[in-house]
Formats: structure tokens, sequence, C-alpha cells
């Protein structure tokens, strides 16, 4: 996009300034709606999973209820109360929001086409992801209030355990991608398994790790079964519970931007990111975006199957389940697949 | 020019986010000037070509250190006038510290100048910035030929100290009960629930 500006006539410096504002706002307005439709669609699936009908009266089958709820949160009044930390309290839900579309950076949508194409682009979505917690904790303290306090302290423990043993399965990928690129992650991909199938996944050495993943995304999100930050049956509405108006609404965008990025993740380090399922010519006329798309949302109709349908866990089987059950397994995948790599020579 | 736009917004940040944890009157707001401190070092990181150090530094210091920091820090109860009070009997004591802290800055500067430390410097062997070798690589290649036995080393110290660490703080304490997964898990409906078919009119015997 540089060369186009380029072209247009700037120096360089200028056209990449403007390339990258425009990059940025090519991904985040475009994800901004996508959140919209998301909450909707989602709202819908419950409906579905419950036999219920869901949002049907804003537009055509309630597509525009997002919309709707949106204006209504933006002409509310915001809330500030009087023995929280002001500055803090507002701070918050900014940085939730920010850090959910600053790791959107390094995701590629199609082959080549991704804002800033970085060697340590995984390590850079560990990193951003690693500050989410800031807003949730910010949040907490800063209501003066004890439920979301404990929320805080919930999230700030929950998110730090999963954060462990998402680290050892992104190891496990990078072992075999032997890049911590993500276009390179992904074309690790092509033909991996049988010689034509593009997706980690079907491997039976990263299968298992792939589902861990899957339910450690749940966790580092804290969706359902595991959102015991916002547990309504013992914490009103966790950290939330003390905001209003646009403030409540960026917590809202905010987290389903990081429900989508880890969707987004998921598709890409599993199931081949912007590749076709298997490896076979005709498939790749079809763009990579729309495969991209496709994995994203087939990963959050399973989010949102699990969220429909499985009860909430409790605080220390979520805490077992982080440091008992998933670090010793992670931790023995890495060692296994880097000895089954060294063994097969993949390395030399 | 990006470059040097960036470096004096990150550096002067650096500066003012550090010296804001000093003067912050509230410790969670020192924390957080810490943790934007941290951030704009990585980014500091990132302008020298150095964005494997950079990532780490988010993800380790930012990520971990400084949310056990906050949690810390979140849950005391402070008396903020107490806490000014100690301020003049540990005035010698701070002088004393920044004192010491300058000599060794300017020793520090003084000494590189000198070129007596190849720290950095081009041709010191090994450790240089290359634009096609990616740093995790380059690191990597250096940590486990030249390093291997230091590196090692580091690993088997923080081994202890993690060994140490639990065993100072992992205490069974009597008279608290636990979760028995297992149990939990094994237990079905026809261990705790009975259906009986009741005529109308009868009490049930429990």
């Amino acid at each position: 996009m540089t060369s186009f500006f380029q072209n247009l006539g700037m120096g360089y410096d200028a056209a990449w300034f403007t390339a990258t504002i425009a990059g940025i706002l090519l991904i985040a307005l475009p994800l901004m709606l996508a959140v919209a439709m998301i909450i909707y669609a989602e709202r819908k699936l419950w409906a579905a999973f419950a036999l219920r009908r869901g949002p049907n009266v804003v537009g055509p089958f309630g597509v525009l209820q997002s919309f709707a709820d949106g204006l209504k949160v933006f002409l509310q009044e915001t809330i500030i109360p009087s023995a929280s930390n002001r500055g803090l309290f507002l701070i918050a839900p900014i940085i939730t929001f920010t850090v959910a579309l600053m790791a959107w950076a390094v995701i590629p949508f199609a082959d080549g086409v991704v804002l800033s194409n970085i060697n340590v682009g995984l390590l850079y979505i560990l990193a951003i992801s690693s500050l989410g917690v800031y807003g949730v904790v910010i949040a907490g303290w800063a209501s003066n209030s004890k439920y979301p306090f404990y929320s805080a302290m919930r999230a700030a423990a929950q998110m730090i355990s999963y954060e462990v043993s998402i680290g050892f399965i992104l190891i496990c990928i990078v072992l075999w991608a032997g890049t911590f690129n993500i276009g390179g992650i992904i074309e690790g991909q092509r033909g991996h398994v049988f010689g034509f199938i593009n997706a980690y996944a079907f491997n039976p050495l990263l299968f298992p790790i792939a589902v861990m993943f899957l339910i450690s995304s749940m966790a580092e999100t804290a969706r359902a079964p595991f959102d015991l930050t916002e547990a309504e049956s013992e914490l009103v509405a966790g950290y939330q519970t003390e905001y209003s108006s646009m403030a409540f609404a960026l917590f809202w965008l905010g987290e389903y931007a990081n429900v989508l990025l880890m969707c987004a993740l998921n598709a890409i380090l599993f199931w081949g990111g912007y590749l076709p399922p298997v490896d076979w010519a005709p498939l790749y006329l079809v763009p990579g975006i729309i495969w991209f798309f496709a994995k994203i949302l087939l990963m959050f109709f399973i989010f949102a199957w699990v969220k429909a349908t499985v009860p909430r866990y409790r605080y220390d089987q979520l805490m077992r389940l982080g440091w008992k059950v998933f670090l010793p397994i992670s931790l023995f995948w890495v060692f296994l697949v880097s000895g089954y790599l060294m063994f097969t020579g993949h390395f030399a | 020019m990006i470059q040097l736009i960036s470096f004096y917004i990150f550096a002067s940040i650096v500066i003012a986010a550090a010296a804001m944890v000093i003067f912050a009157r509230n410790p969670v707001h020192s924390v957080l000037w810490l943790i934007v401190a941290f951030f704009n070092a990585a980014g500091l990181m990132v302008l020298i070509g150095a964005e494997f150090i950079a990532m780490l530094l988010v993800i380790v210091y930012v990520g971990a250190v400084a949310v056990l920091f906050l949690f810390v820090v979140m849950m005391l109860d402070i008396d903020f006038a107490e806490l000014r009070a100690g301020f003049v009997k540990n005035v010698p004591l701070g002088i004393l510290l920044a004192v010491v802290l300058v000599a060794e800055l300017v020793l520090g500067i003084g000494a590189y100048q000198a070129g007596a430390v190849k720290l950095g410097t081009p041709g010191a062997g090994g450790a240089t910035v290359s634009a096609t070798v990616p740093n995790i690589e380059a690191i990597g290649g250096l940590l486990y030929s030249k390093y291997v036995f230091l590196f090692e080393t580091a690993g088997l110290i923080l081994l202890v100290a993690m060994v140490g660490a639990i065993v100072l703080t992992h205490r069974r304490s009597h008279g608290t009960r636990g979760q028995n997964i297992s149990s939990q898990v094994q237990r079905r409906p026809e261990d705790a629930t009975r259906n009986v078919n009741q005529p109308v009119g009868q009490g049930i015997e429990l």
C-alpha cells in the first residue's frame, strides 16, 4: 500500500505514514462492524440453543439490534461513582478496547495482506494479549467497590494462569513451523497432513494441543464456562458493575473483539488460516480472506455453542485445570513435539 | 526521520513515567506508571532492532511481573500520612543511594566510551544485529553454542529458586479441607438423590 501512495506523489515517509493509518482504519472499522454483527449472531445462536426466537424486532430478522443497542448506550448518561478513582475509572475501558484492536496488526487476512509482517508476530500477539488483563484489573480497582475488586483479583489470576499453558502450546506450533512469523506459520501448514490437508490440527501429534488451545482461549478471554470475572450469581456483573453508557459499551466491544481475535488465532495456528482446507488447485480460486473468515466464524460458532451449553466452572476447578492439568500436559507436549522433530530430522 | 521522532517520544515518556513512579502519591498509580515505562522501553528496543527483547520485555515484565506487583499493591491498605512521615528519617539513606547510582552511571558511561567494555560495539563478535537474520535465530544461535553453560546455569538457578519458593509457601495447614476432584467427578445422581412414588396426602420419611 505504501507504493500506492508513493505513486500519488508522496515521499516515502509520508506515504508510509498514510498507508499505515489507512491500513489501521481498514482493519479497525470493519472489525467494529463485525463485532456488532457477531453479537447479533451470537444472540441468535443462543436463542436457537434455548429454543427461543432471539432478537427479531429491529430491522429484518433483528439484524440491526446491535446498532439499536449501541445508539441506546450512546445516549445514556455516563455515571462515575464519587468514591471511584476518576481518571483510572475512565482509562480502564479504553485500555481494554485499544488492546483488543492492537493485536489485529499482525493477523494476515490473505496471502500477504497484513498490516505489519513482523518476524515476532506470534510473540507480539502473546505480549498484547497479556496486556488485556490491565483493563479488567484497573476497572476493578478504580471502581472502589467490592465486587468489581473481587472480579479484578480473579481476572488477574485467571489470565496469568492460562497464558502459561498458551505459551507452551504456541512453542509446539513454533517448533513445527520453525518461525514466529504468522504468515510463515500459515505457509508451514500447506499440505501438512498426507501432503494435501492444510491444517496442523489434523496432525495426530498436534490435535490434542489444538483442543487445549481452544479451551485455553476461552479461559483467556474469560468466556463461559470460564467467565468467573463477571459471574452474575456471585459478583453482580464483576468488573463492569459500576460502569454505564459508553464506558460499558467499550468493555463490551473490546471483549468481543478479543473473542474474534482468539477465534482468528485458532484458525491461523491450527486450521490453516487463509489457506483452503485441502491443497487442491480449484479451491485456491476462492479468495483467501473468505476461507479465513469462514474458519473464524466456525470457531466462533464453537465458542457460542460452548457458552450456550456448558455451566460455569467453579473457581478452584478453573485454577486446577490451568495449573494441574493444562500446564503439565502442554509442558510434556513441548518435550514430545521437539523430541519427535529431532528424531525425524526436521531440524537438519 | 520517523525513527528520530519515535526515539524522542519513547525516551521522554520512559523518563517522565519513571519520574512519576517516584512522585505519584498512590502506590497503585506508581505501578501503573512503571508499566508505562516498561512499555515504552520496549518501544526503544524495537527502535534498535531488538524486537525479540522488546516482546520479551512486554510479555515478562508488563504481562506477568507488573500484574503481580499490581496484585499485591492493590491489596495493601496504605496510610499515606504515615508513609510521608518517615521522609526526614530516610533522607540520608536516599541521598547516599542517589550518589552511588549517579557515580555508577558516570563510571559506566565512561567505561563504555573508553571502549574497555566491548558490549554492543561492532566487531565485538557475535552480538551484532543483522538485518537478514531474525533476532530470535541470532540469540538462539549464541545461547546454545557460545553461552550454553551460562544459559543452563541460569536455568538451573531459576529451577532452584522455583523449588525454594514452592517449599517456602507450600505448607499443609491442618483443619482445612481441600477439594477432592476425583470423588466429585465419580459422584452420580443415584448417590445423592432418591425417587419415591409417594401416595397423595402422606409425608415423606427422610
